[in-house]
């Protein structure tokens, strides 16, 4: 008897073991590689950073020095013209959804989200170049924005409404009980209560479109100067790295690493600034 | 606003293809507590939230026949069930604060969230919502720096009739209000209900019917759809007329 019970602790302690080794192995293969691929890219990025970087546009193909600030700035301006075609058509379709959506219609955004999801980003890039470039004859900064903007909207939808149907049935009804219209219910109570997952589904989104290349190639097309203009084409730190990787030169492969440990730095700053800002409102036990 | 009675007539209501609720007509008498009992499933809840029109928030469902609330048709043609609700508070079986909201903000919802931005008066409203649900004194320090959510249950529950109350309604719905709550807050909600009633026209739907023998001055008691028999507390827990209400009370089923 007393054998039998030390034989089963035995087996699950084994099972335990290997159980744990297993998801312990599975942790540092998701892991590992994200830190190799930071570790590198600030090895190889740290040594070009400097002033100039951030203050000058590139210089000459041969000469050493110059910056990138076009292409941040081009980056920077892209990514808020996005943000603001993808975040409210996102959210809104995302919060139709969940709240009018359990009907044909519904199903009917819910596939097109899906399949928008899984559409290339790069023929998204052409779409935005019939779209936009096509019609104004030239490549712009907009024709960008319109083909990053586009490639948020799914991810965002389909997050946003995950998160807000996770809003418990109850509190819906605790507004509605109080006499708070259908609309005002879903502004003020439902989408504040799921905020923090609509600001998650807006990073995820945000990030993945922020090192986005292709779409870019033939609608913002990439600048040596500093366009601050929607209508003109612009540089952006994708195409600049991409252009500088592509280039036997020792020079343009350190600009474009540095570029890459930018664009990795702006993307964090982003998410940690915006984490901040949606956090800052919350109070005490909120849940 | 005063309290007003609530007269039903022939109320009907469906979920989908079920009848839940077959041809109830009842008289609830204002500034007192009337309880309904009856077996799960027997269209307590339903019967309440027709009365503030919550039924038809659910998908597929149908209402038929009147309810007044004094002289107001609550189904009557472009009545708007968002103004019948303001009227008619509802306190959930389940506590049901709002998670990211303090707790003032909590009871001053209904009001701020209709428009309502006077300051000085939404305190008042507040302070006096949070005393008439017995809530004030232990919460008072923590209005806007702690979430609703961080209360303990019962806390929370009378949070959620301080909500109700902010609203100034004339009848206030309680659908299982203590059924989530240990004996000891469950106390608390029902010498509540007793003070409620002085004011307000308070229907509680109960599974507990020592709950309703001690809040209640009218009960109702339902079966499947039906109401069986309504009438003083004391004389449906004493001499009720219908053979199937003594079985229920006294244990037989049910």
């Amino acid at each position: 008897m007393l054998n039998s019970s030390q034989n089963i602790a035995l087996h699950r302690r084994l099972t335990n073991g290997l159980a744990l080794g297993l998801i312990t192995m599975a942790m540092l293969i998701v892991t590992v590689p994200l830190f190799l691929i930071l570790g590198t890219v600030i090895s190889r990025g740290v040594s070009g950073l400097n002033w100039a970087f951030f203050t000058q546009i590139p210089k000459p193909i041969g000469e050493v020095g110059g910056g990138m600030v076009n292409a941040i700035a081009g980056s920077v301006m892209l990514l808020a013209v996005a943000s603001l075609i993808g975040v409210p058509l996102g959210v809104g379709a995302g919060v139709y959804l969940a709240e009018y959506g359990r009907n044909k219609w519904g199903n009917i955004v819910r596939f097109t989200a899906d399949v928008l999801n899984g559409v290339p980003s790069i023929v998204i890039g052409l779409t935005a170049y019939a779209l936009v470039v096509v019609v104004q004859k030239h490549f712009s900064l907009l024709a960008g924005s319109v083909a990053l903007g586009i490639m948020m909207i799914p991810t965002i939808c389909r997050t946003t409404e995950e998160v807000l149907l996770l809003v418990p049935q109850s509190i819906r009804e605790a507004a509605l009980g109080l006499g708070i219209p259908k609309w005002r219910t879903i502004l003020s109570v439902v989408v504040r209560t799921a905020s923090s997952g609509i600001v998650t589904s807006i990073m995820l989104a945000f990030a993945r479109i922020a090192g986005e290349t292709a779409p870019l190639m033939f609608t913002a097309l990439g600048n040596q100067y500093w366009s601050k203009s929607l209508n003109q084409p612009t540089a952006a730190l994708p195409l600049q790295i991409f252009a500088y990787a592509v280039m036997p030169y020792d020079e343009a492969h350190r600009q474009a690493w540095t570029g890459a440990l930018v664009l990795i730095g702006l993307i964090m700053l982003t998410v940690i600034v915006f984490r901040f800002i949606s956090s800052r409102g919350a109070i005490k036990g909120a849940s | 606003m005063e309290a007003a009675g609530i007269h039903v007539k022939d109320l009907n209501a469906w979920f989908g293809a079920t009848q839940a609720l077959h041809s109830i007509s009842m008289e609830i008498p204002a500034k007192h507590a009337t309880a309904i009992i009856g077996p799960s499933g027997c269209g307590k809840s339903t019967f309440v939230r027709c009365l503030n029109r919550m039924h038809e928030t659910l998908p597929q469902t149908r209402v038929e026949g009147t309810v007044a609330i004094g002289d107001l048709d609550v189904y009557g043609k472009g009545v708007s069930p968002v103004w019948i609700r303001r009227r008619v508070g509802m306190v959930f079986q389940k506590p049901n604060p709002f998670p990211t909201m303090s707790i003032y903000d909590n009871v001053a919802a209904g009001l701020k969230l209709n428009g309502f931005r006077n300051r000085r008066e939404l305190d008042i409203v507040v302070e006096r919502s949070l005393r008439k649900a017995a809530l004030w004194d232990e919460v008072k320090n923590d209005l806007k720096k702690k979430s609703g959510a961080s209360l303990s249950g019962g806390q929370q529950q009378r949070l959620c009739i301080a909500r109700a109350l902010a609203v100034e309604p004339e009848v206030l719905l309680m659908d299982e209000p203590a059924s989530a709550l240990d004996p000891i807050s469950t106390a608390k909600v029902e010498d509540l209900i007793f003070e409620l009633k002085k004011q307000y026209t308070v229907v509680i739907v109960t599974h507990n019917m020592q709950q309703a023998a001690r809040v209640a001055d009218f009960t109702a008691f339902f079966l499947m759809g039906n109401m069986v028999e309504l009438d003083k507390t004391q004389i449906i827990f004493t001499k009720p007329s219908d053979k199937r209400t003594e079985d229920y009370i006294t244990g037989r089923f049910g």
